[in-house]
């Protein structure tokens, strides 16, 4: 998978966000590192936070195009 | 609920600090299961470890547990801490540390060792 579609559901699920950044660790588009700046976050875990990109990018995690994700979330200041 | 799901729910509660993760500390299967525990043993953090790849109904029992769907998966004191990301963050701010001792009390480093369980 490239990376612009798991941009495009992250910019959906955090319309506010500040930051939304996919990139294909390993250049085989199974692996990704994702880092997301929203407001959405604020007050939240990490544990929290972390779910709401799970749930946002549940799609390609449950068919498995997902292989490995590495999440960076950041709170809007 | 299943005696599987009902074992994966006593370590979870029943452990300290329990690690799900694909191998065992001494032969581990993957790299970010290697980033958890590596950061757990820096926090000096008494860690039972369970090996979830002999049996795929362990992963899918653990997310379904836990609402998480990743490996590896780290419970402190019961509850549901993140995965390697977010307990590499915890370490690296210290926070792993105080989460370990409210849990666990300021001497949760002495004298207890590392350990693997299994479920099956």
């Amino acid at each position: 998978m490239a990376t612009e579609p798991l941009r495009a559901l992250l910019a959906g699920a955090f319309p506010d966000a500040s930051e939304v950044d996919v990139e294909d660790r390993t250049g085989t588009g199974d692996h990704f590192q994702v880092t997301v700046a929203s407001s959405r976050f604020n007050g939240l875990s990490l544990v929290q936070q972390h779910r709401l990109v799970y749930e946002a990018l549940a799609g390609p995690l449950a068919d498995g195009t997902i292989h490995e994700l590495r999440i960076r979330t950041k709170e809007a200041t | 609920m299943s005696e599987l799901s009902e074992n994966i729910k006593q370590v979870i509660e029943g452990e300290d600090v329990a690690l799900f993760m694909k191998g065992t500390p001494q032969m581990v299967m993957c790299g970010n299961s290697l980033r958890a525990l590596e950061a757990l043993r820096r926090a000096g953090a008494p860690v039972t470890a369970v090996d979830i790849l002999p049996d795929p109904a362990i992963r899918a029992e653990l997310s379904a547990l836990s609402g998480w769907p990743t490996i590896p998966q780290v419970f402190v004191g019961g509850e549901l801490i993140g995965g390697a990301d977010i307990v590499e963050e915890l370490e690296q701010t210290g926070e792993l540390e105080r989460k370990l001792e409210g849990a666990l009390g300021e001497g949760y480093r002495d004298g207890r060792d590392e350990k693997t369980v299994s479920l099956l």
